[in-house]
């Protein structure tokens, strides 16, 4: 019992990224709103953002911001600043899930012009009586 | 040889596309010549690439000049040269075919219409030559986002059809960023060329298996690999008629190439087939399934486009089964199967956008004495029909024939049942097509004048159609020679 809590508490962060990589997809396969689907989608991207800053972390890691002639004379060690790279990945991949949620947002502008509702049963009910 | 040809097929596109957006504000005419021309380019410059790269062997390019691994490389070997080639031929033909029919349907917003088109099909070129396993993340994300877009443009369903394509699309993405997260942890680096050279000593780590399952399902889901494709049939039947006719030959076929390219050069075929042969096992019979299924969903629809999309779902089973058999003649098969594919699909949306074109609708009640209105359209499409059911000569025998060939040699007959099921329930399909579009229909009056008049196709899509049908048979008939010269100098070794 000690090991499997010791197990926990030591990777906190990667089971928090695995709970809100749940509580998204949860959201988006249950809820009928598609803007709380949209939410799901976006805590779900958000869970892999966590994961992935995570990797990056060090205990007792600094800023990655390095003196240029500190750095050619070899006196920087890795170990003393946070790995850099997972968190300008991480950039891109905001900006991606930004342009996705816009995308999606203005799709839903459009169903919402066509059927009056945002809700999903509510919108297949209009599906099945426009079609004969 | 010019060592700027392959960033300059990309970027006659991506230029074009900005040019469309402008100039198409001022003025609509603007819109076709920088599509059509930008695209010609880029479709010559590609040819170059790849009798360039089949002479000289695999090149890459280094782009803005940041070495790798810490830049983005572009990989030109045999296979994606070939890809590279496959999209900017197909995106051509479709244009032709795209422009008449979105002019019908949305005039005034052509030009934002092309824009997305055009950055979509560079993401494609974009995605086939990349070389960076993140960088093939953004430009996964960059097609969809485009096709998000061109899908949600069409009328009535097509906005709810996109909405439901963001979210699995999404969910497949994400899936695919969380197999390059759990590769990043153990190698450091993000070149594909890299991993593969420090991935080995981690072979037999759960981390790798969790990353190569991550890569497999967010592909998977993008391909539309049944069961989930849940997304793909409503998605290419609302989109747009000039939309699918780009999207669907080529959305799956380039996922497909992508799944070879994960299992061969970052990951190696011994850990995908023989480290894992249960696995494998497990992967052909999910392609049986969706091979069989998608074929019996096929025949129960009553919509000539959605049939078609249940068709292209079976190809990616073909595909996808041809792939994991795991053997030289299985994967022969399946790369000339994508080319194949790809070009029957086209010569189906061509055809099919060609009918939305004059009749408005698909439905089969609409589509009786079809044959006296547009004959040279339905000759077009009885081409694609014998060459899907795989009557020799046309192409899609021969890389059926491989994809056979493979199964009998893995000794997997459950996926060569599935094949030559799937052909029959093809040749029921097609048959029950043409037997309406030449029968006058029960019960209903002939519609007069409509009928009796020829309409056909609108003379910039009579080209493309003729073209797609000639190279159906053109490949078909000389498939010994581009076997031996292009496909097999393609197939990665095993």
């Amino acid at each position: 019992m000690d090991g499997w809590l010791a197990d926990l508490v030591a990777k906190y962060n990667y089971w928090i990224y695995v709970v809100l990589m749940m509580i998204g997809f949860y959201a988006m396969i249950r809820k009928n709103n598609l803007v709380k689907k949209l939410i799901g989608m976006n805590i779900f991207q958000t869970a892999i953002i966590l994961f992935f800053i995570s990797t990056g972390a060090k205990k007792g890691g600094g800023i990655p911001i390095v003196d240029k002639e500190q750095a050619l004379a070899g006196a920087v060690q890795a170990a003393d600043i946070v790995n850099p790279l997972p968190h300008v990945l991480m950039l891109t991949a905001i900006v991606v899930s930004v342009s996705v949620t816009g995308v999606a947002l203005a799709t839903m502008l459009k169903i919402y012009k066509e059927y009056g509702s945002i809700d999903e049963d509510q919108i297949l009910e209009r599906v099945k009586s426009d079609e004969p | 040889m010019n060592h700027n040809l392959p960033i300059l097929v990309l970027t006659f596109p991506l230029l074009a596309a900005f040019a469309v957006n402008l100039l198409g504000k001022i003025s609509k005419k603007h819109v076709a010549p920088w599509t059509l021309a930008s695209l010609a380019m880029s479709s010559v410059a590609s040819f170059f690439v790849l009798v360039d790269v089949l002479e000289n062997g695999t090149f890459t390019y280094t782009v803005g000049g940041w070495l790798p691994p810490y830049g983005v490389q572009l990989v030109l070997d045999p296979l994606s040269a070939l890809m590279l080639v496959l999209v900017s031929w197909v995106a051509l033909i479709a244009t032709f075919s795209a422009l008449p029919s979105i002019k019908k349907e949305m005039p005034g917003r052509e030009h934002l219409f092309f824009s997305l088109y055009l950055i979509l099909i560079c993401g494609m070129m974009g995605l086939v030559i990349t070389g960076d396993a993140f960088n093939l993340y953004v430009l996964l994300e960059i097609t969809s986002i485009t096709t998000y877009g061109l899908i949600a443009m069409g009328r009535g369903r097509a906005p709810l059809s996109s909405f439901n394509y963001i979210v699995m699309g999404t969910v497949g993405a994400c899936f695919y960023l969380l197999g390059v997260g759990y590769l990043y942890l153990i190698t450091g680096t993000l070149n594909m060329a890299d991993i593969a050279r420090l991935l080995p000593p981690f072979y037999e780590s759960p981390t790798a298996a969790t990353a190569f399952c991550f890569l497999m399902v967010g592909l998977w889901i993008k391909m539309a690999f049944f069961p989930l494709h849940g997304w793909l049939p409503n998605a290419y039947t609302h989109a747009p008629a000039g939309a699918s006719v780009l999207i669907a030959p080529l959305m799956t076929k380039v996922t497909v190439y992508l799944m070879i390219r994960i299992i061969f050069s970052v990951f190696s075929p011994y850990y995908a087939f023989l480290a894992h042969s249960q696995i494998q096992t497990l992967i052909v019979w999910a392609a049986v399934i969706a091979i069989i299924s998608a074929s019996l969903i096929a025949l129960s629809q009553r919509n000539l486009v959605k049939m078609l999309t249940y068709v292209v779902i079976a190809e990616v089973g073909y595909m996808v089964g041809g792939v994991w058999l795991g053997n030289i003649h299985g994967l022969t098969g399946a790369i000339f199967h994508i080319v194949n594919d790809a070009l029957m699909t086209l010569c189906f949306f061509l055809v099919s956008s060609a009918i939305l074109y004059r009749l408005g609708s698909a439905r089969f009640e609409d589509l009786h004495q079809l044959f006296r209105k547009m004959p040279l359209t339905l000759g077009v499409l009885v081409v694609g029909a014998l060459s899907v059911v795989g009557v020799p000569p046309t192409c899609g025998f021969f890389s059926k024939w491989y994809l056979l060939l493979g199964g009998i040699e893995a000794g997997h007959y459950g996926f060569v049942a599935a094949l030559i099921f799937s052909s029959l329930v093809n040749a029921v399909l097609f048959f029950r097509v043409l037997e309406i579009a030449f029968s006058s229909g029960k019960g209903v009056e002939p519609h007069g004048a409509g009928i009796a008049g020829r309409a056909e196709a609108p003379p910039l899509m009579i080209p493309s159609l003729l073209i797609v049908a000639f190279v159906l048979l053109a490949i078909g008939i000389n498939a010994g020679s581009f076997l031996s010269h292009v496909i097999r100098v393609a197939v990665p070794s095993l």
